[in-house]
């Protein structure tokens, strides 16, 4: 499979302001990242995969076209975009069904598709309603059910989660990674909330004063952190930990009084999780709480910040 | 229809003409439209003129007519071009009030919200986006101007024999005259609804352009005693236009009218420049708000 995007020493202008500064690099997860602090770029990233800002120089290309030729690549594109977009006295199907139309859907196809849009991302009961009047995680979802419906091979979805609640996060968050794990289209996330795009990112491009900072296969990450395990234990830690380290694994344990302890171990790629239990009941050792590392992309995107002179990013 | 499923899956069915895409704009935004009673109300009542002149045509054509209405001789006023050139006037100041309200309703809510950026993330240009909202004015603002009038021109020619070839300029100064004006308008409205966003102000604005512009026009004739302020004054400036379209305006020549400062009218040409100076202005800030992101350099 080809690169979803790639970006060849992309400069974008706006005004006087040089916004991306020589981009370059080949995308091709499933499901993309997009990270920075505010005024990183990421938006005016997305707006140049749109078409809607010309690069300066350099080139961007989206599934091998060049995105200069814009109606051929907004026909590929669905796009959700970070602040309110939506016609307030529509119902939230015909709103959906007039965009999908303008997609080049025909109507009666349109008007089907935005009816299982709309069950599809959890709004069937609302769709007759006026966009108006629907809640703040209501048109988040309204937003994506029209990004969705005309079937793009991309999704860009700007801040997907700004100004949501936990549970319409929770609930945008797994919509989201349904249709990755559906397979039938690639994403780019882009975010500046770590947590969001690792839940839902396989790749990601951290982006600082327009500069990519750091890309990474968090797949990758997440399979050599997935040994790193982080364990509290009540009983003899000492005979557990070298018992732990007879099985290859590098073993520190600390101990917290009271006859508990806190052991981080890192397992070989042979030993399953399961041994620690085996052993733990050998040794008469309570495991009261267990955790992978899960820090791996505030890791990242911490050392990404702090290069070239701390965090922080255009203001 | 699998709702039931909630379950994403890829559309793999045709798509429709990209030349014709604009059309799916007018086809929501008249359906929006005509929601509303009152404006279907007010449309209806712009048909009042013509059926009137209608009536008019056909009493005069008709002696049994006349004779129920107890009419001595028959009137001839509805065969001259100044009987049609009062109801394009007419016609065409019911056009204005139609657009000013129909104009803010087109664009001002995809604006007021942004959807600006998910029309034109679709292969859809701002140029057809214009296209598609201005196809909802012009539908509207041909079927109360040009061609209710071109049907009492065909009427008339039915009715009185050998009328029709001889004043076919009239139909003709009918038609062009009529889409001068529905032009005009059009680039107008929506580029003032474009500007102002909000609904009501949008209307208010349109409104402000005519009337101030008409003001401000006859206050520089009366206080100058010159005719150059009525530049300002759009539908003087229609006027003069359909005058010499209809022929009932003889224009003098360029240069008698450029040093004539006393004169009460505007030469033609001057109209002509003025109309289109508008056009181009509205043209040209409709290129500069339409656009799916703003910069602020």
């Amino acid at each position: 499979m080809g690169p979803v995007i790639e970006l060849d020493r992309l400069v974008v202008r706006l005004g006087e302001r040089t916004i991306l500064d020589g981009l370059s690099g080949a995308l091709s997860g499933r499901a993309i990242g997009l990270l920075g602090p505010n005024g990183a770029g990421k938006s005016t990233l997305i707006n140049t995969l749109l078409g809607f800002h010309p690069a300066a120089s350099g080139s961007v290309r989206v599934f091998g076209a060049d995105v200069r030729e814009k109606k051929a690549l907004r026909r590929l594109i669905g796009y959700m975009p970070e602040s309110d977009a939506f016609i307030s006295h529509m119902t939230g199907v015909r709103f959906v069904r007039y965009m999908a139309e303008l997609a080049g859907l025909p109507a009666q196809a349109a008007l089907e598709r935005a009816h299982e849009a709309f069950f599809y991302v959890g709004l069937g009961e609302a769709r007759y309603r006026k966009l108006g009047t629907y809640s703040l995680g209501m048109k988040q979802l309204a937003k994506l059910a029209q990004a969705i419906a005309h079937g793009p091979r991309l999704l860009l979805l700007d801040e997907p989660t700004n100004g949501l609640d936990p549970p319409a996060r929770q609930r945008m968050i797994r919509l989201i990674r349904e249709i990755r794990d559906a397979g039938q289209m690639h994403i780019l996330i882009s975010s500046h909330l770590l947590r969001d795009v690792e839940e839902t990112c396989e790749e990601v491009v951290i982006l600082k004063e327009g500069r990519i900072a750091a890309q990474c296969d968090l797949e990758s990450e997440r399979r050599s952190n997935r040994k790193f395990v982080e364990l509290e234990t009540a009983g003899s830690a000492t005979s557990f930990t070298s018992a732990v380290q007879g099985l290859g694994a590098e073993c520190a344990f600390y101990p917290n009084g009271h006859g508990l302890a806190r052991v981080k171990v890192v397992l070989p790629d042979e030993v399953e999780m399961r041994e620690l239990f085996r052993l733990a009941a050998v040794h008469d050792v309570q495991i009261r709480r267990m955790n992978y590392r899960r820090d791996s992309l505030e890791d990242i995107f911490l050392a990404a910040m702090k290069e070239n002179g701390g965090a922080g990013g255009r203001p | 229809m699998a709702v039931h499923k909630r379950a994403y899956r890829p559309y793999e069915g045709p798509l429709t003409a990209e030349r014709g895409r604009f059309l799916v704009l007018p086809r929501y935004g008249l359906l929006e439209l005509f929601e509303s009673r009152l404006l279907t109300a007010f449309f209806v009542l712009c048909f009042v003129p013509v059926l009137i002149g209608a009536s008019a045509i056909y009493i005069a054509n008709s002696p049994a007519a006349r004779a129920l209405l107890e009419m001595s001789s028959a009137p001839d006023f509805v065969r001259k071009p100044d009987f049609f050139f009062a109801i394009l006037t007419l016609q065409g100041g019911l056009a204005f009030l139609l657009t000013a309200w129909v104009a803010p309703v087109l664009v001002s809510p995809d604006l007021v919200n942004g959807a600006l950026p998910l029309y034109l993330s679709r292969p859809f240009t701002r140029v057809e986006y214009v296209l598609g909202k201005a196809t909802v004015l012009l539908t509207l603002l041909s079927a109360i101007t040009w061609v209710p009038m071109l049907l009492l021109f065909a009427l008339e020619a039915g009715l009185a024999e050998g009328w029709g070839t001889a004043n076919v300029r009239i139909a003709a100064a009918v038609f062009a005259g009529s889409w001068v004006w529905i032009l005009v308008l059009t680039l107008l409205g929506l580029a003032i609804s474009a500007w102002v966003r909000w609904r009501v102000v949008a209307s208010g604005a349109l409104a402000g352009v005519f009337f101030m512009g008409a003001a401000f026009g006859e206050m520089w004739r009366e206080v100058l005693n010159g005719p150059w302020g009525r530049l300002a004054n759009l539908y003087y400036l229609v006027g003069l236009v359909w005058r010499s379209l209809f022929g009932l305006f003889t224009s003098r020549s360029m240069a008698q009218e450029m040093f004539n400062e006393r004169g009460r009218d505007l030469p033609t040409w001057a109209a002509w420049a003025g109309l289109a100076a508008a056009a181009l202005l509205s043209v040209w800030l409709l290129e500069r708000r339409l656009r799916a992101r703003e910069v602020v350099s």
